[in-house]
């Protein structure tokens, strides 16, 4: 904790709310994110957790079809767009990058601003779609339903997600340049984190991606409000072509969702088994060929939609093929913690929980992506219990994972060590109690998106929404001790847990410029040389 | 659930199969993981005493050996998965068609014989059956899992379903696509019974517009909607003498292939026979003006079937 004088941490350097928003300053744009995502976590969570009560009797507790209906679109359209695919980029990504390449901010600090500001805005008009009453169309929007059917606000809905994609463009963008042009001396980029790597591949993937999707729900909307066709097989459309349309984007999109969490797990892990990463370019290229061969799979949603026997075939090898390089991580990972000197801090709880997760989410993703098991499974609460495995438990734990391993970064402040782990393992155990059911439900036979659902359904039902209650607990947890140690906790020093990085160099918050002194870097990463080293120094 | 384990299909207990392969191939992998981060976090934690040994740096072999291993496991499931599946969509060539229409928020169901039935299927077991389906407005989704069968039933399409079912009983069916407000209420049952059974009740079962045969309900319309005008009584074919127009013969037409003006060449199935009643201009055969008038909005999609049925009804050259 000795800062020179010339140094005052970016958390003092103005104080009025214009100097937050107005700041081209990646970290304070970072924690504008913080709160806007939290909120939109909190308010998916809260659609959820209603859902979750209909769900308790197969009568539908709600009592109408179409509020379940509209909690459940504004459950997916909030957790995808404006939680799951910019967490970790815009958050911890925004704050860590300039920090971990040694630079002193973004390669355009404006433009990083301009995005929050459209992500702001896409929220707005999504939390005015949800107001005005609602959208009713599930977030993968399948037409003719929503071109000329649903009578939600889908125009809303759509308008808010083609901003948030300028949004992500903008980002993505931003990411790129700064890794190619603002890396320390001495940086090569085989000297990179893999955090930092994965960024980058999650960053061309929304480059590519996003304006697809754009496209797409340009062509809904003008469907929509001018009857053109180009969806709906009466007015001359393809219904088919706007379920490609929309998974070409959204398929590599799930990997912009887990990629990051990939890269936060391949820093806790090394960092508390106190040893260097196994398998560092292994990982790398990994992280490369999903966001590659992420690109040719869109087809395996599509399995039972009416596509021919032979892109089943194709679209089934290639999801194979995508799954394995996620398959070389989880063993890197554990390879890892082989002859380490293992801490359980909080972070590394989060980790692990995230490998058990992760991996049971990956597993059953060889059921969905074998055709003929496919066929049983697709549509029912199978599918929701392979993505909430991967994306809640896998995503949602990293995400968790690197909050706590550098808030004392960020904030300059520890949190309750005990607090973090009782947290760590309720959102652990009732993850487990909310979705595991999920997938013997769905084995049965019980379709998705049902309001109200036959009898012999309702014991796993009400497990799962017992489940529920223990994971809300579990994520109201972190949101109550981490805000208490922003007033009350200990202050951090430079490097509380021994890790290697540059961002661990500079003193805990770091001062508005980052480094007093461009550092040098001269050795590859990950280097824990002394394994006894003590952790809260 | 009435004979939902195991399936009441060949091809569901061959799924049933597959599934479990997968469930134990699951179980290895997660207590290898599992297994292996348990023992770490025992044997490796910070404060035990265990010798760490020397630290090696060489991963290539692991690497290389564990993707092998995982991509050989992957290639043998896809193989699995992917002939099951080839099977499960490629219906016997002798399979009962049952004609279905999704419709926000029921299934419409017409056998052969006239018979229809609303969010029910009756059907006899130790046949194939396949489901010739079609939507009305948005896309829907048939779906047994007692079977372990779904497809998507999609407007201005006919997809295809088949399935063989071994033992009587009545077995859930649901729309498992999102279709708006009342999807969760678009299910029904499939009654299975022995061939006698379904006899007796397809002789019962007259529909509401009484017990008529599809063809022979698609012949009236044949001539109520005027088809018979251009294309002559039975579908023989017009010409300036007889009808007043060049119009093409649809006595023999299903199952030929027929040359367009585009120049490709089309065989004559469901969907072509609905596009030319629908969609007319999109499908000009060659060799005839192009005057046929679009019957869309005025041919509900249950008639269009009805008009299929009657045209696969005329032999080349018949007279009825
Ligand atoms: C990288 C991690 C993964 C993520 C982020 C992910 C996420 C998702 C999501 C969001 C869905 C959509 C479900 C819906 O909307 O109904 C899905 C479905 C699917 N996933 Fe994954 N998944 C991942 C891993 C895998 C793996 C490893 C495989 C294959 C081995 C796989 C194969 C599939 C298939 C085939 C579907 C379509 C299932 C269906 O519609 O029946 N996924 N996944
Ligand atoms: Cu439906």
């Amino acid at each position: 904790m000795t800062h020179s004088a010339a140094q005052i941490s970016y958390l003092e350097d103005g104080h009025t709310l214009r100097n937050w928003l107005l700041t081209t300053d990646h970290k304070r744009i970072a924690i504008l994110y913080v709160v806007a995502i939290t909120f939109f976590f909190f308010a998916g969570g809260f659609a959820a957790f209603l859902m979750r009560y209909n769900l308790i009797s197969s009568h539908g507790l709600l009592g109408s079809a179409e509020t379940y209906n509209r909690l459940f679109s504004m459950h997916g359209i909030l957790m995808v767009w404006f939680f799951l695919v910019p967490a970790v980029p815009v958050t911890l990504g925004n704050f860590l990058t300039p920090l971990m390449l040694g630079a002193r901010d973004l390669a355009f600090p404006r433009l990083n601003l301009l995005s929050w500001y459209l992500f702001m805005a896409a929220g707005f008009v999504a939390l005015y779609a949800v107001v005005a009453g609602g959208v009713d169309t599930g977030w993968t929007f399948y037409t003719p339903l929503t071109s000329l059917y649903s009578k939600g606000h889908v125009v809303a809905a759509i308008v808010a997600i083609f901003i948030a994609g300028f949004s992500s463009i903008a980002t993505g963008l931003n990411f790129i340049v700064t890794i190619h042009k603002l890396r320390a001396p001495g940086m090569g980029w085989y000297r990179m984190p893999v955090f930092l790597w994965s960024l980058y591949a999650t960053s061309v993937i929304l480059v590519l991606a996003t304006p697809v999707l754009a496209m797409t729900l340009l062509l809904l909307a003008f469907e929509r409000i001018f009857g053109i066709g180009v969806f709906d097989p009466a007015i001359g459309g393809d219904p088919l072509l706007f379920q490609h349309l929309f998974w070409f984007y959204s398929h590599p999109a799930v990997y912009v969702m887990i990629l990051p969490g990939f890269g936060v797990i391949s820093e806790i892990v090394p960092a508390f088994s106190r040893k260097e990463l196994f398998g560092y370019k292994f990982i790398v290229w990994a992280s490369i060929a999903i966001a590659v061969i992420g690109f040719l799979v869109w087809g395996h949603h599509m399995f039972v939609a009416g596509t021919s026997l032979f892109s089943a075939i194709v679209f089934s090898l290639l999801s194979y093929m995508v799954a394995a390089p996620s398959a070389i991580k989880v063993f890197n990972w554990i390879g890892t913690m082989h002859k380490g000197y293992i801490h359980f801090d909080s972070p590394m709880l989060y980790a692990i929980g995230f490998i058990g997760l992760f991996t049971t989410g990956g597993l059953t993703g060889l059921f969905v992506a074998a055709l003929a098991a496919d066929v049983h499974l697709t549509q029912t609460y199978f599918v929701v219990a392979h993505f909430h495995y991967v994306m809640v438990g896998g995503m949602v734990s990293a995400y968790f994972a690197g909050l706590h391993f550098w808030w004392p970064k960020i904030t300059g402040r520890l949190y309750p060590e005990m607090w973090g782990r009782a947290a760590a393992i309720t959102i652990f155990v009732g993850f487990n109690l909310t979705f595991f059911p999920q997938f013997v439900l769905g084995y049965l036979g019980m379709p998705k998106r049902y309001f109200a659902y036959p009898q012999q359904f309702e014991a796993l039902n009400l497990l799962s929404s017992a489940g529920a209650v223990v994971l809300a607990i579990g994520y109201l947890l972190p949101l109550g001790y981490l805000t208490w140690s922003l007033l009350y906790g200990e202050r951090a020093s430079a490097n509380p847990w021994g890790a290697t990085g540059l961002e661990w160099t500079t003193p805990s918050p770091p001062p508005t410029e980052n480094f007093a002194v461009t550092p040098i870097v001269t050795q590859a990463p990950y280097q824990y040389e002394q394994p006894e080293a003590v952790i809260h120094e | 659930m009435n004979g939902y384990w195991p399936s009441a299909t060949v091809e569901g207990r061959e799924v049933d199969f597959l599934l479990l392969a997968l469930l134990l191939v699951s179980y290895a992998v997660l207590a290898l993981v599992f297994g292996l981060i348990l023992l770490y976090m025992v044997r490796y934690r910070a404060g035990s005493g265990v010798s760490r040994g020397a630290r090696s740096r060489k991963t290539w072999r692991f690497e290389i050996s564990w993707t092998a291993a995982t991509l050989a496991i992957f290639f043998g499931l896809f193989i699995w998965g992917g002939d099951l599946y080839v099977r499960l969509f490629q219906p016997p060539a002798d399979a009962l068609q049952i004609y279905v229409v999704g419709k926000q928020w029921m299934w419409k169901v017409e056998h052969q014989g006239g018979q229809r039935e609303i969010n029910a299927l009756h059907i006899p077991i130790n046949r194939p059956i396949q489901l010739v389906m079609t939507s009305e407005d948005v896309i829907h989704d048939f779906a047994v899992p007692a079977f372990r069968i779904k497809h998507d039933v999609l407007p201005g399409r006919y997809e295809t379903l088949w399935f063989q079912v071994d033992t009587t009983g009545v077995f859930q069916l649901f729309c498992t696509q999102l279709c708006g407000v009342g999807h969760y209420s678009m299910t029904g049952e499939i009654v299975a019974m022995s061939q006698p059974d379904f006899e007796k009740w397809l002789a019962n079962g007259a529909g509401p517009e009484g017990h008529e045969d599809m063809a022979a309900a698609g012949k009236e319309l044949f001539t109520a909607h005027g088809c018979s005008g251009c294309h002559g009584e039975g579908g023989v074919g017009g010409s300036p003498e007889t009808t007043g127009v060049q119009a093409p013969a649809l006595s023999g037409l299903y199952g030929r292939s027929v040359k367009l003006q585009t120049g490709a060449t089309v065989t004559a199935d469901d969907k072509f026979i609905r596009d030319c009643i629908l969609t007319p201009d999109k499908t000009p055969v060659a060799g005839y003006p192009q005057i046929m008038p679009s019957f869309s909005g005025q041919i509900s999609e249950e008639k269009v079937l009805r008009l299929i049925a009657y045209i696969k009804s005329l032999k080349s050259g018949s007279r009825t």
